[in-house]
């Protein structure tokens, strides 16, 4: 039975030797039982391979509703004298006079701050990459557990159904900000959304992270026990690192969030008090005493903070083996750049605090936070010079993942940057919750990470669907993004600069804000024009999957294990013995080999043109 | 019917698009392009990254100059300026990095494109460079956090005594104000207590709380450190005075705090901006339902001669609502009398030392 293969490849991986005899059975066997049904290949399948295309599809699925959530409000703040009585049919009550329900127009930044952090970023980018690469760039067959593999994605969709779901109810959906600070988030008399909608937002983020749980362990189990011979942690592309180092921090930091959600749930519905205190709201002065809203703050954002690495590691990864792989050069620094992630990882566990500088947080908690979030600059300084160096005397090769990859760090420096503003809490009193916020975070970890996964699914693409994407339609996507991302991004500093807050309806009740009407309806065609890029990237996607030209077993001549599979691996990955490891994976244009690039699974003894004198050894 | 329209007219464009395209692939597999693995485009690609940075970092810088006054608030507080100035030092350094940084990458991108023949440095690492470019950041920053920290701890220290002391309280969807009265002490104030006429929820039986009233809007005198004290009686606010240089949340059963000195009347602003309509504007800057883009509330500064004429005019909550007074003096019956005459000059304590 095909069920029980990652059974084998446990025992396989955990003895850490490649039997060729079991694989080869492992290998007649798998032609033999190959009729699966379709439900069980594409539906409720076990695969990695399954899951991550799973976990990407819905990802974009849930990438067009958070864009065109955002498309809305940008529409509401380009041209707030304006009336909407065309969307209407769409919107139906949510469109009042031809005016959009501001209430509404709160549960639009909330609901696209939601999709896009959670759905996207994280289930859609480090769910699709981490389940396609961790087994085949370690050299597995499968997860280490397919079924609870299997049980993460379906949890992220019932997840998504409901959270989907919650878009549609009377009460419109939860609306006091992704951060959904208590007592606002607490209070249906505050504001609808924290009706049903905040319910189903609270139920839809439980289901959430026990899919993140699932994932998590098992990618952090599979890199732990289930590398081929060979391949020692100081051999693993950066790739993996990055992806074991992301379930590590979800691991540690999910939980919390959830115990957050689970105390607010009880504040909302059994009378609690752990963030409620005396508070008189509706005519009404409610019972609850001693809580705190700003222990709210400190559980979100020990997830929260992470949660922005979570997002922003893998993207790191893949970029990082992009570049090397385009450039045909070594990644610059390796161990360096494993010491940075490892840095990052650690360091995001204690910086959590820099968003409530001005929460009334004691001062002294202030100077700590600022102390730490300031170092944690260093090591993303690490990787910027390690992938600038990367480049110099490569010889690139501009594939679209390449492009995304360099507008990646692009994107990177000029988000990163504006974090050691933020990152000063006497700076962050003027900055905070203004639009310098939303830009510097856009760009740092929305944008960039984005352009990784991107990077990835155009670098990745052949492998996962046996073709390859039109290169031209790449081109003209990557070019529209870029320019559309600086366009929507740059300017918005200098509205934030004049401290424009965030999460307004409008501005224009405040004299103090009345200056930037032009650069916002710039602002606002931009970022339109920038989402109706994204259908080239969707027609290519969707296109290539069926008609796109058909790739080769290894179409970027890269180093890495999963090149080495079949053009669409099968279920199991290698039809015959998994390869055996033996050097580390950026082998790039190394002097006096044949080619410019040597596969990990090459051995010395093959290789002693090139080998240099430390490796003479191991020949 | 213009939905119509405009659903046709992208219909269409789709259509030409998909045509297009079948059109591009088919030319490139007869021209033999789609068979070569390096072809033009990369050149393309290189030189289009050539012209992003420099287009693109001449319209950055343009729009920058062409936006650089609309962009900074006149300041109108000590320590406005510190940080203002330590925003502007903060972002010169990082507009360098990112000059450099971006440079760099653009021109590599440009310089090392493919070239037929050519093979990659190999270069996997060398730990003098990796040491210095990780030492150089980890000196600049911590010449930021240093500096930073020292501002902080100033901004955040204890406030001069004899501040003059305004209590905001947030809720949905405006802002109350509330000054100590003569007697220089904010009274008792209940959340169990508050309605329609006792917005604040005074508990007057505490005689502190006696003098104490309230105003449409802040008034501040210039000069003088402000003691904000800050509430919130529903759900989180956020008091930002952008012009101040001030933030603080507004959180419900957790009052806040934050101290300035104001460095500008309202109208000597309203000559410097040349806007004789200029107001000092507060706004609410957390999110806290429908109105939270509406929250606004004016603060005048006036000259301290003017400040103590206006606090010297201002009535009582407790005498404008006797009804209110009333309640609570059948609960208890030793209040002081409401004339513990304290002249209005000491209103503003002589505090000037501080600036």
């Amino acid at each position: 039975m095909a069920a029980n293969l990652p059974t084998q490849s446990q025992v396989q991986g955990g003895a850490g030797v490649t039997e060729p005899g079991i694989a080869h059975d492992e290998h007649a066997h798998h032609d033999e039982h190959h009729e699966q049904s379709f439900l069980q290949k594409y539906i409720f399948s076990t695969d990695h391979k399954v899951i991550a295309k799973q976990f990407l599809i819905t990802g974009i699925l849930w990438a067009i509703i958070g864009g065109t959530l955002s498309s809305l409000f940008r529409l509401q703040l380009g041209w707030p004298e304006s009336t909407f009585e065309w969307l209407s049919p769409f919107l139906g009550k949510w469109i009042e006079a031809g005016k959009l329900n501001p209430e509404f127009y709160l549960a639009l930044v909330t609901m696209h701050g939601t999709i896009m952090v959670f759905f996207v970023l994280t289930a859609g980018l480090s769910g699709t990459f981490s389940n396609f690469l961790i087994p085949l760039q370690i050299g597995a067959r499968d997860m280490a557990s397919g079924f609870m593999n299997m049980l993460s994605y379906w949890f992220f969709f019932l997840s998504s159904v409901v959270m989907f779901a919650s878009l549609f109810i009377e009460t419109g959906p939860a609306a006091a900000g992704w951060t959904i600070y208590p007592p606002l988030s607490a209070l249906p008399q505050a504001i609808p959304g924290s009706g049903a909608g905040q319910t189903l937002w609270l139920v839809s983020m439980a289901l959430f992270i026990v899919s993140q749980l699932l994932g998590g362990v098992n990618y952090i189990t599979t890199v732990i026990n289930l590398r081929t011979q060979g391949m020692s942690m100081s051999k693993l592309p950066l790739t993996i690192w990055a992806f074991f180092l992301t379930a590590i921090l979800g691991l540690l930091s999910f939980p919390v969030l959830f115990s957050a959600a689970l105390l607010l749930i009880f504040d909302r519905s059994f009378g609690t008090s752990f963030f409620l205190s005396d508070i008189y709201i509706a005519g009404q002065a409610l019972p609850n005493t001693g809580g705190s809203p700003i222990l709210f703050q400190h559980l979100f954002w020990f997830l929260g903070h992470p949660e922005v690495y979570i997002v922003i590691m893998p993207a790191m990864g893949m970029v990082s083996e992009i570049l090397a792989t385009n450039a045909r050069k070594p990644i610059f620094g390796y161990r360096a750049m494993i010491g940075s992630l490892l840095g990052i990882s650690l360091l995001s566990f204690i910086v959590w605090a820099h968003h409530m500088f001005v929460t009334g947080m004691n001062p002294f908690l202030g100077s700590v936070f600022m102390f730490l979030t300031l170092i944690i600059a260093v090591p993303s300084a690490v990787k910027t010079f390690n992938w600038l160096a990367t480049l110099w005397r490569g010889n690139i090769r501009f594939t679209t993942a390449m492009l995304f990859s360099i507008g990646f760090v692009s994107l990177f420096i000029a988000g990163g940057l504006t974090g050691i503003v933020l990152g000063n809490a006497a700076l962050d009193i003027q900055m905070h919750n203004t639009y310098f916020v939303v830009a510097h975070f856009h760009l740092v970890m929305g944008s960039s990470a984005f352009f990784g996964l991107w990077a990835g699914v155009y670098h990745w693409f052949p492998k996962m669907f046996g073709r390859m994407m039109d290169e031209k339609l790449g081109y003209v996507h990557f070019w529209l993004t870029f320019l559309g991302v600086y366009l929507v991004f740059l300017p918005m500093h200098y509205v934030g600069i004049a401290g424009f807050p965030r999460r307004y309806y409008a501005w224009t009740g405040f004299d103090t804000f009345s200056q930037f009407a032009d650069l916002n309806k710039f602002i606002s065609a931009a970022a339109i024009i920038a989402f109706f890029a994204q259908f080239v990237f969707i027609f290519n996607f969707f296109y290539s999957i069926f008609r796109g030209r058909r790739a080769t077993e290894n179409p970027w001549n890269s180093t890495t294990l999963e090149w080495t599979t079949p053009v669409v691996p099968g279920h199991g990955n290698w039809p015959g013995a998994i390869p055996a490891v033996h050097r580390w994976p950026y082998d790039y244009s190394k002097p006096g080999a044949a080619e410019d690039f040597i596969p990990q699974h090459v051995p010395y003894s093959q290789t002693q043109s090139s080998n240099l004198p430390y490796e003479k050894e191991m020949e | 019917m213009t939905t119509l329209g405009i659903l046709l007219v992208l219909v269409l464009l789709l259509v030409v698009f998909g045509l297009l395209f079948r059109l591009q692939i088919m030319t490139s597999i007869f021209s033999g392009s789609s068979s070569r693995e390096i072809g033009v485009s990369n050149r393309v690609n290189a030189i289009l990254f050539i012209i992003f940075m420099i287009v693109g970092g001449a319209a950055f810088a343009w729009s920058f100059i062409d936006n650089y006054d609309k962009m900074n608030p006149p300041i109108a507080s000590v320590h406005g300026h510190a940080t203002e100035r330590m925003f502007w030092t903060t972002m010169i350094i990082l507009g360098i990095v990112f000059t450099l940084t971006q440079i760099l990458l653009f021109v590599y991108s440009y310089k090392y494109q493919h070239k037929e023949g050519r093979r990659a440095f190999f270069f996997p690492h060398n730990n003098k460079i990796e040491v210095i470019w990780t030492l150089i950041p980890a000196i600049v920053m911590a010449g930021l956090v240093f500096a930073g920290w020292k501002e902080w701890t100033r901004i955040t220290g204890p406030a001069p005594k004899g501040s003059v002391v305004v209590e905001v309280m947030g809720k949905q969807f405006n802002w109350l104000v509330r000054y100590p009265g003569r007697d220089q002490k904010l009274g008792v104030v209940n959340y169990r207590l508050i309605d329609a006429t006792n917005e604040f929820g005074f508990d007057l039986s505490d005689k502190n709380g006696i003098d104490d009233f309230v105003a449409p809007e802040i008034h501040v005198p210039k000069g003088h450190p402000v003691l904000l004290k800050i509430r919130s009686r529903d759900v989180l606010h956020a008091v930002y005075m952008p012009h101040f240089r001030v933030q603080m949340y507004a959180v419900p059963g957790m009052p806040t705090k934050f101290w300035f000195t104001p460095t500008k009347t309202t109208d000597e602003m309203r000559a410097q901006t040349g806007n004789p309509k200029f107001n000092y504007e507060l706004a609410c800057n957390q999110i806290c339902g429908r109105g939270h883009f509406a929250m606004k509330l004016n603060i005048i500064v006036d000259e301290p001669d003017d400040y103590v004429a206006w606090y010297g005019q201002q009535k009582s909550f407790s005498e404008q609502n006797p009804d209110v007074l009333a309640g609570f003096k059948q609960k208890s019956d030793n209040l002081v009398d409401n004339e513990t005459a304290a002249s209005a000059a000491a209103v503003v304590p002589t505090a000037k030392a501080s600036l």
